[in-house]
């Protein structure tokens, strides 16, 4: 049977690796080439590459950066951000992207998910959702968090898949950045919603965080997270071997 | 020299990248000369099964290959270049393959356990059926990445190794010199690697 992924997330700005608590207090890691390496060797099954910066200049360096992780990794790799049109799509899968994913860009046009899936197919559009619970309703959220949208997250999640996203990322707001566990409820109520690939994000702080992510909600299909990896909290070949001895099944 | 056939189907990147790092000289090309001079052809793909199968019709590559392979050039269809090798396929309608192994493409749609999430998306098991060289350098139980919808079947003559998924899935076939995975190699870390290395090496 099908493998639950381990995702290490790569948070690029100005060509440099990055990892935010709660969005804010952005801090200097490594090069992403580098980190891409290192993680693809130590058995992460994918690797997400967001570029966090919105300026023109950056985006032409973040190709470049793109690009060269890509011709050193041998293991799929989406990339995120700023992503707000067909042509951000193919720009990116020519620099070896396999897929793309679309978080506020799909928020103001949502016309963007259906286009970019008729055109790539949908295995290679992902929708990425940022979650915050207010009032005690799941909102969406744009801008990298920033901006409350209004829209229930559920009903958001459904019409994306309906209109052609083949993975979802959840986000939880609430737990990132947090590492006291991933947002098992929000997580749920994506998994029942929807039948393509969810992959949770957000509340990463231990090896268990992950047993009993895959153990509570099986439905999920892959655990994401950036910190935990880059400051070596959790090793991923650990984490495997400890998800294997708890019978998650996993890749080793 | 290897040929990876460039007919407007998928992303060419990564597979070239793979080539490149086991040290495999690579052409991306859908000139006929090239093709014919080239020691071994991979046949590449992503998107859908009629149109990648009329593309190869419009170019008069699908007779080329189907000459090629007659003449023992080796051939490796990878993820829909694999499906292409086919009788034929029921994606949207009934479509015409090479015809180069016996077998057809059909969906999981309605095949599957319905909990079972379609495409089949992620690292799953290799579990082999028989020996064949795109074996040599790997492992019973070792994992590669899959991105499918449709899958061969009614392909027993071929069949090299399959994955688990509701039911036996066709992930790597093999008869005689025409070879296809169902995965991407070049997406399967150093076991896909490894895979390519096995089909680019010299053969005795």
């Amino acid at each position: 049977m099908i493998t639950k992924r381990i995702i290490p997330c790569l948070d690029v700005r100005n060509g440099r690796v990055v990892k935010g608590v709660n969005f804010q207090g952005l801090q200097d890691v490594d090069s992403p080439v580098a980190l891409g390496k290192y993680y693809s060797d130590s058995g992460a099954d994918e690797l997400v590459f967001y570029d966090i910066t919105a300026s023109y200049e950056d985006r032409a360096l973040f190709t470049d950066i793109l690009t060269e992780v890509a011709r050193t990794i041998f293991i799929p790799l989406t990339v995120g951000g700023g992503i707000n049109t067909v042509d951000d799509f193919d720009r990116v899968l020519k620099c070896g992207a396999d897929k793309v994913s679309v978080n506020s860009g799909a928020i103001r046009d949502p016309s963007l998910v259906r286009e970019a899936a008729l055109k790539y197919g949908d295995q290679c559009v992902v929708l990425s959702a940022d979650i915050k619970r207010v009032d005690g309703f799941f909102c969406v959220f744009a801008r990298g968090g920033r901006e409350n949208t209004g829209m229930e997250a559920i009903d958001w999640i459904k019409r994306c898949v309906a209109n052609g996203a083949g993975e979802v990322v959840v986000n939880s707001i609430d737990t990132d950045g947090v590492k006291g566990g991933f947002d098992l409820e929000m997580l749920q109520a994506v998994c029942d919603a929807v039948k393509v690939p969810v992959i949770a994000s957000g509340g990463a702080g231990s090896q268990a965080d992950f047993v009993e992510l895959f153990r509570k909600v099986p439905a999920v299909d892959a655990g994401l997270a950036a910190s935990v990896f880059h400051f070596g909290q959790i090793a991923i070949p650990e984490l495997k071997r400890c998800l294997r001895d708890n019978n998650i099944n996993v890749r080793l | 020299m290897i040929a990876v056939v460039d007919y407007g189907v998928g992303n060419l990147f990564s597979l070239c990248s793979s080539l490149r790092a086991i040290g495999a000289e690579a052409v991306v090309t859908n000139e006929k000369s090239v093709l014919r001079s080239a020691d071994k052809i991979i046949l590449p793909g992503v998107g859908a099964f009629g149109d990648a199968a009329e593309k190869l019709r419009e170019q008069g590559i699908d007779s080329l290959l189907t000459e090629q392979a007659a003449q023992g050039r080796e051939i490796l269809g990878i993820c829909l270049g694999m499906q292409l090798l086919f009788e034929s396929s029921e994606e949207y309608g009934f479509h015409r393959g090479l015809g180069l192994l016996k077998g057809r493409v059909v969906a999981m749609e309605g095949r599957l356990p319905p909990e079972l999430k379609i495409p089949h998306i992620g690292w799953n098991a290799l579990r082999f059926r028989r020996d064949h060289r795109l074996l040599r350098y790997i492992h019973d139980g070792d994992c590669v990445y899959f991105v499918h919808s449709f899958y061969a079947e009614d392909c027993s003559d071929s069949l090299v190794a399959a994955a688990e998924y509701g039911r036996e899935i066709t992930a790597i076939v093999g008869s005689g010199n025409v070879m296809g995975c169902q995965f991407h190699p070049e997406k399967s870390g150093g076991v896909g690697l490894n895979i390519l290395r096995a089909f680019c090496e010299e053969t005795a």
